[in-house]
């Protein structure tokens, strides 16, 4: 919705007002016309981005756009240009390999792509030309074409239904692929369409694509030589969706409208906006900081080197010459280009793998997601689905839940309850099924002859039957041929014999229809004795108690939509009688039919809502001949309209619904989901803020706010909806002074807030839920006079005081509204939406995470959503266990990211006051380029994938824990400070142990010295050593695999040294570190110092842990002391690992 | 439940996927800590008194030479702004100086870590390469051609910057002056002298041959094949003391080793009296603020006199103990009914 507004923004608007006309089989029309071809863009889908030619150069450009890349593109051209102290090949082969890596993916999936649109395009299809059938492929296809589609083949593009093989001229249609919704879903074709396609000659005028799927306005003209032309209104019932696939119709002809790129399929496609994770604005932050401690670092080298040059005799000593050249070199740029190769030399303090591990490990962090058991629904038989995985850790950080309440806190699984007909209660109870059906119960309001009266009964449940979008489901082909001879003798006589074998079908039957109530009303009707046989060419049969078919034509569906909040059906019966059913929420019938019927029925209404129900009033009305004539002129006309079409229907319907007479209501029950109350108990545990946003009335919502224990006995709730306004005054004066009072009792009266997370938990505190409805929300966010933010922050402050808010009569815009409105208020907190329908996109696409529920009201939130999850019970260990983790675990990497570069970073700087700052590299360029690759990659990358510092059962239990990591706790200036701190103190550590060493070189007992190279490895070897063991302390969640890739590196870094020194490579230059590793061991010294700095460097963050530890997680674990002893890992490891899985296999945990 | 139904949909219930691998989950507990504090402390106290005493126990005898400030010991002031100048050091050894007496020379603010001094040189000259006589590297300049446009083996600074001063030593017995004689052999790296460095093949096995063409660095007063005529596997880029210099120090104040006094009545060390060092003072420093230096020194297991390594370990042991101490006193006070529960 939010997409469809910005492309309306962004210049759509001349094209909106434009449309497409569109010549049927290409023939002129009217026949005399000139016709000019129109132009359109054929039907390839190009989905991919590249072609064998431009990838290369565009793939680069792509990539090069990232600033980190660009940032390292620059150092390298830098390395090549200017004479650096270390070869182009450092930086040039890392980010050769990202980039490699990166393209290679990039292009394996431009290669599926491809693979797809040729899939696509190459689809055979058929076109009638001239009347023949003619085979080609569907990339052939243009508009104006008419096809041939068989059943089960996919449509090759969006087209306009003009002929069907079955007889009351609809075929289905199963969008699975577009939507996910896999019933069939009938369309129609044009009506009054000649039989003949050869001789049809008619223009098809729409609108320009886009990319609603649920939408599409167009009108057809068709011109016929003796008479004059035929105007036809096309909906979207008419259209057929590429992508969309036909079923149970043998074959149909339709016109291409929309081709390729066009179609709405394709428009579909275009990505999402991407969102981006608060982890990145952290990463961002404190790449400014290192960057500003990389510049300073050069700067001060630089400007020490020309301090120290300008003393006598230390520029350029007799033994050291400069050449011609340098001192040719005017001195600024001199000045410049060692600033340049300073910069070169740190450049390591920014890693550009940091980049590729993060994005790694998100990537296959979020298959732990995906393949989590307990996500797994075994009803619809799938698991959890990532659609982004930027956002992984994001889920660690919510504190505001915004939750849709239908299909999300409840199953939307409805169950006809009760009904009220005429002021008389009936509750549907299954152990009485009397001979009627009926049951009656003492209601409140019964009266002495305790039943309507039996037309009004039987009026209310044809209102029930007939008021409905509902289709019967087809059985399938091989019951069809049984059930059709049922279905004939049926249709023949009433034999009472044949009673039963018919009821068996219609047991069977299934009901389809956009909104589970609609079902529920059905099947309560038949519960009644009613039954809704189907509806065949605009006949709508029933069967009622008396099993008599009536039939009644459908004239016109006036359909629901949520503004509305009602639907209507125009019926004739056999008789000639014009009825108007509708059915609709409470507020939307009641001013719309006569007073007295109201107060008969209301309190019903609401005793139900209060219940919980969802209840639906039912109105009806008799047509006169007149009324409907006019009634019909007025919707062609509004039908036939291409511009505003929906508005102006909007206004006739509304014409059309009015006087009517109230005849009942139903309550109809929606479960609360499963775990429903223990999920919101935990979110509310975990310090998130629960809102629930419904388009559902107050009552209902606040009773499943009740039920789900959102609002407790004690909360103490403040209302602003329509009916707290009410009270003579202006109403923005009344909610003014209702906002201030709320505002003193909430924020101002309420203990002043602690600072942070732990805020009023578990205090006995008063605590307070919200409610407010759309109207009154809309009043406070866009209020008439100027003052308006006056009242918003009034609104958010009340609001962010109470435990719970209950935003009901929301229309899906205003969801998103809110959500945008908490999103951007003070501190920006995280947002999460969770929902499951379509009203539900918006929201979902505005919070920071959206999470889509696969309910049962089709794809779309689905599709739409960053993480999918089959039931709302999986959001608790979505949040309290993935994301906590999910951000442990990357607020780690990230940390111990830039800790291990400032201190491999950090001995080379200091290295340069000794060297004359000369850029001389500390370390072998070996050492430089695989630092980040080899040595130490794997590790981080291991713990941020494997990571449990807490485990998952103990995460799930208390929830108290969420808090400790709420407002990015762990990637805050204050961690970072000790991160960096410790790094510059290894740093410092590891440069000064071994310069002390190197006080005197000769460390070998046959006297030999050692020289610079022997100084680098020294002081790399403990910095390997050191910063992968800080991991391992780090590590509270020792798997094989950690074991494996700690100790794995180690000994590759041991392995690589000696392999790297003990052999000549004759594609190097200089022998640098040749035997220098293994010369290095054969010194005691070097030994004792490695081990000693290493100690020594670790000693801080070994205290720091003992110290802090039994504050924190000692309740948690008291078993793991004995568990877990150091000496050895592998003995404990090795028993377990023998096992196979079981519960019992986590009792480490 | 509908568990019996697997489907292709169902994620796979293994331990990895589930995020359930077994897993060891140690926790830096004081029960563990402070016992090991205790440990690392007394063996890091152990090794520093080790390491202590075994440094203690190395004799050490430095002499500056530099002839900067008027010395008594030595006269190598009037070398200061000559070349080719002999002067000597005296020094009298009160206790015998153990041996192998190792004998280094050291320079001071002296950056041999210099970038641009460390790339100048060719390794494939220096392994013989005979193409790379002819077109030494780039970095070699501005010692890769003489002005006469010849090719200098071996190339670059480094090369030129050769060390060229030259010891011997005597020892003073009752008025007579006996030289002490120096072993020459193994003071390179292994590795350097038999792997890394090649001379050229010889030409009409001659050494001079091979370097045909070629000039010698501008400060060598002799080519690199006469380096060591008496000994022809100590020549031309083979050379010991070429070698040892090849090696770049670390820092910019560094030692090297010379000579090793191993030989005859010497190999027990150097016994008490007086003796001189004759030098050759070629080498020179004062330009640049330098310092030379030499010294007599014998080593141990574990290397050359270096009072830190010990100092540090005694330091950082007893910094355990000390920590294990606090960390004992602290939980005693305020964690073990915690720990209990």
């Amino acid at each position: 919705m939010l997409r469809r507004g910005l492309n309306r923004l962004c210049g759509g608007d001349e094209k909106r007002v434009d449309s497409r006309t569109i010549y049927v089989g290409h023939r002129p029309c009217p026949p005399t016309e000139a016709f000019i071809p129109p132009k359109f863009c054929d039907n390839r889908i190009v989905s991919s981005k590249y072609t064998v030619w431009n990838f290369l150069p565009k793939n680069l450009f792509e990539q090069f756009r990232r600033i980190a890349n660009f940032y390292f593109l620059i150092i390298f051209l830098v390395q090549v240009i200017v004479d650096t102290p270390t070869s182009p090949v450092t930086s040039g082969l890392p980010l050769f390999f990202v980039i490699t890596v990166t393209a290679i993916k990039q292009g394996y999936e431009d290669w599926l792509r491809h693979k797809a649109d040729k899939e696509v395009n190459k689809y055979p299809a058929i076109r009638l030309e001239n009347g023949q059938r003619a085979r080609t492929y569907s990339e052939n296809i243009k508009v104006g074409d008419v096809v041939e589609v068989v059943e089960d083949e996919t449509f090759p593009c969006d087209l306009i239904l003009l002929q069907s093989s079955r007889d009351d001229g609809t075929c289905f249609v199963t969008t699975a692929s577009l939507d996910g919704e896999s019933n069939h879903k009938t369309h129609y074709t044009v009506p009054d369409m000649e039989k003949d396609l050869e001789s049809l000659s008619a223009t098809i005028e729409c609108e320009q694509p886009q990319p609603d799927l649920y939408k599409f306005v167009g009108r057809m003209h068709i011109y016929k030589h003796d008479q004059e032309t035929f105007v036809r209104s096309l909906g979207p019932e008419n259209l057929l969706l590429k992508g969309a696939t036909l079923k149970n119709t043998k074959k149909i002809y339709a016109v291409a409208l929309y081709t390729g790129m066009e179609t709405k399929m394709a428009l579909n496609y275009q990505g999402k906006s991407q969102k981006r994770s608060a982890v990145e604005k952290s990463i961002n932050g404190f790449l400014l900081v290192y960057l500003s401690i990389l510049v300073s670092k050069a700067l001060v080298c630089t400007s020490l080197k020309y301090w120290w040059q300008s003393r006598e005799g230390q520029d350029e000593p007799w033994y050291n010459q400069k050449t011609q050249k340098e001192r040719d070199t005017y001195k600024f740029l001199k000045m410049f280009t060692d600033f340049l190769s300073f910069m070169v030399l740190f450049n390591f303090i920014i890693p550009v793998s940091m980049y590729v591990t993060v994005e790694m490990q998100k990537f296959l962090g979020s298959f732990f997601i995906t393949w989590d058991k307990d996500f797994f629904d075994p009803e619809i038989e799938e698991g959890a689905l990532v659609n982004t995985s930027d956002l992984n850790e994001e889920l660690g950080q919510v504190e505001y839940v915004f939750t849709d309440k239908t299909g999300t806190l409840t199953q939307n699984n409805m169950e006809f309850i009760e009904c009220c007909i005429d002021g008389f209660q009936y509750k549907n109870r299954d152990s009485c099924s009397e001979l009627d059906g009926f049951c009656v119960t003492d209601g409140p309001i019964s009266k002495l002859q305790e039943k309507a009266g039996r037309e009004k009964e039987e009026l209310f449940l044809r209102a029930l039957c007939l008021c409905h979008t509902v289709q019967v489901k087809e059985p399938g082909p091989d019951e069809r041929t049984e059930l059709d001879q049922v279905d004939q003798v049926d249709g023949l006589d009433q034999v009472d014999g044949l009673h039963r074998p018919l009821a068996q079908a219609q047991e069977e039957r299934g009901f389809i229809a956009s909104s589970p109530d609609e079902v529920a009303l059905v099947k309560g009707a038949m519960k009644y004795g009613f039954t809704f046989l189907g509806l065949e060419s605009k006949t709508m049969k029933i069967k009622n108690r008396q099993n008599d078919i009536e039939s009644y034509d459908l004239l016109h569906v006036l359909n629901f939509d949520p503004v509305r909040r009602r639907m209507s059906v125009i019926v004739r019966s056999r008789t000639g009688e014009t009825m108007l059913f509708c059915k609709g929420a409470d507020s939307s019938i009641f001013p719309r039919v006569k007073q007295e019927e109201v107060d008969r029925i209301r309190t019903h209404v609401e005793r139900n809502a209060t219940e919980g129900y969802r209840t639906l009033c039912v109105a009806y009305k008799r047509l006169s001949p007149e009324e409907f004539a006019e009634a019909e002129e007025r919707l062609q006309e509004a039908r036939l309209a291409l511009q505003d079409r929906d508005e102006k229907l909007t206004a006739v319907y509304n014409q059309v619904e009015t006087d009517m007479s109230l005849i009942g209501a139903t309550a109809v029950e929606d479960r609360l989901q499963e775990e429903a109350a223990e999920t919101m108990e935990a979110l509310q545990g975990a310090g998130m803020k629960v809102w629930v946003l419904t388009g559902d009335k107050m009552e209902t919502a606040k009773s499943t706010c009740y039920a789900c224990r959102l609002f407790q006995r004690g909360t103490e709730l403040l209302e602003l909806t329509v009916r707290t306004l009410e009270g003579g005054r202006r109403r923005e004066e009344r909610l003014y002074e209702l906002l201030q009072d709320y505002h003193k009792k909430a924020v101002q009266d309420a203990p002043p807030a602690k600072p942070g997370v732990t805020r009023s938990w578990a205090t006995a505190q008063q605590e307070y839920g919200f409610i407010i409805d759309g109207a009154t929300l809309s009043l406070v966010l866009n209020p008439a006079d100027a003052n308006s933010s006056r009242y918003k922050s009034l609104f958010l402050q009340i609001c962010q005081n109470c435990c719970a808010v209950l935003c009901c009569r929301m229309a899906p815009l205003q969801k998103a509204q809110i959500v945008r409105m908490v999103k951007n208020c003070k501190g920006s907190p995280i947002t999460l939406s969770i929902g499951d329908g379509a009203n539900d996109v918006s929201m979902i696409l505005e919070a920071h995470v959206g999470i889509g529920i696969k309910g049962k009201e089709g794809r779309q939130a689905v599709r739409n959503s960053d993480y999918a999850l089959p039931k709302l019970k999986h959001l608790k260990k979505l949040l309290l266990a993935h994301g906590h983790l999910y951000y442990v675990r990357i607020a780690h990497l990230v940390q111990y990211f830039f800790y291990k570069n400032l201190c491999f970073i950090l001995p080379q700087f200091l290295y340069q006051f000794f060297c004359g700052y000369s850029q001389q590299p500390l370390y072998d360029a070996a050492y430089l380029t695989m630092y980040n690759i080899c040595f130490t990659s794997m590790p981080i990358l291991a713990y941020s994938l494997l990571e449990q510092h807490i485990c998952i059962e103990v995460l799930m239990d208390n929830a108290i824990l969420y808090r400790d990591i709420a407002k990015n706790a762990n990637l805050r200036w204050g961690p970072f400070l000790y991160w960096t701190v410790l790094g510059v103190f290894q740093g410092l550590m590891f440069f000064f142990g071994v310069r002390f060493l190197f006080s005197n070189p000769a460390l070998q007992d046959n006297g030999q010295v050692f020289g610079n190279w022997s100084y680098g490895t020294t002081v790399f070897t403990i910095l390997v050593f050191t910063v992968t063991l800080k991991l391992a302390l780090d590590t509270r969640h020792w798997t094989w695999i950690n074991h494996f890739v700690i100790w794995g590196s180690l000994c590759f870094y041991v392995f690589f040294s000696f392999f790297w020194g003990g052999i000549i490579w004759p594609f190097l230059r200089q022998q640098r570190l040749y035997f220098v590793f293994a010369n290095m061991l054969s010194s005691v010294s070097a030994w004792l110092t490695i081990i000693l700095l290493i100690l020594l460097s670790l000693l801080p963050d070994i205290l720091l842990m003992v110290f802090r530890k039994p504050k924190t997680h000692v309740r948690q674990k008291p078993r793991l002391t004995s568990a877990g002893a150091p000496k050895s890992p592998r003995a404990s490891a090795r028993p377990l690992l023998m096992r196979t899985f079981s519960d019992e296999s986590n009792t480490v945990c | 439940m509908k568990k019996q139904t697997e489907t292709l949909n169902r994620p796979d219930n293994t331990a990895f996927t589930q995020q359930r691998l077994p897993a060891w989950q140690p926790m830096l507990s004081a029960g563990i800590v402070i016992p090991g504090f205790v440990v690392i402390g007394l063996a890091f106290i152990g090794i520093g008194v080790a390491l202590f005493v075994t440094s203690q126990n190395i004799q050490v005898l430095e002499r500056d030479y530099t002839g900067v400030e008027q010395n008594s010991d030595n006269d190598c002031s009037r070398c200061l702004n000559r070349t080719n100048c002999v002067c000597a050091v005296q020094f009298n050894l009160a206790k015998q100086l153990e041996g192998p007496v190792f004998f280094y020379y050291g320079l001071s603010n002296y950056f041999q870590n210099h970038r641009k001094y460390g790339v100048s040189r060719d390794d494939y000259q220096l392994s013989g390469d005979t193409y790379y006589f002819e077109n030494p590297e780039d970095d070699c300049i501005p010692y890769q051609y003489d002005s006469r446009n010849r090719p200098i083996v071996p190339c670059g600074s480094k090369a030129n910057s050769l060390f060229n001063d030259t010891f011997r030593l005597y020892r003073l017995v009752g008025g007579q002056k006996k030289q002490v004689p120096f072993d020459g052999k193994g003071i390179a790296w292994w590795t350097d002298y038999n792997l890394k460095y090649r001379n050229p093949t010889l030409v009409d096995g001659s050494l001079a041959k091979a370097f045909n063409g070629t000039v010698k660095p501008v400060n060598w007063p002799k080519p690199v094949y006469e380096l060591d005529t008496s000994d022809s596997s100590n020549n031309g880029f083979l050379n010991q003391d070429f070698l040892v210099w090849m090696r770049r120090a670390a820092l910019p104040g560094f030692r090297k080793l010379y000579r090793r006094i191993s030989e005859g009545e010497y190999a027990d060390g150097l016994p008490t009296g007086n003796y001189s060092l004759e030098i050759n003072y070629n080498y020179p420093v004062h330009g640049f603020d330098g310092r030379k230096k030499v010294f007599f020194s014998n080593v141990s297991w574990m290397g050359g006199k270096n009072q830190f390594l010990g100092i540090a370990y005694l330091v950082v042991g007893s910094l355990c103990i000390v920590m294990s101490l606090v960390m004992l006193i602290v939980y005693a006070k305020y964690r073990f009914p915690d720990e209990d529960s």
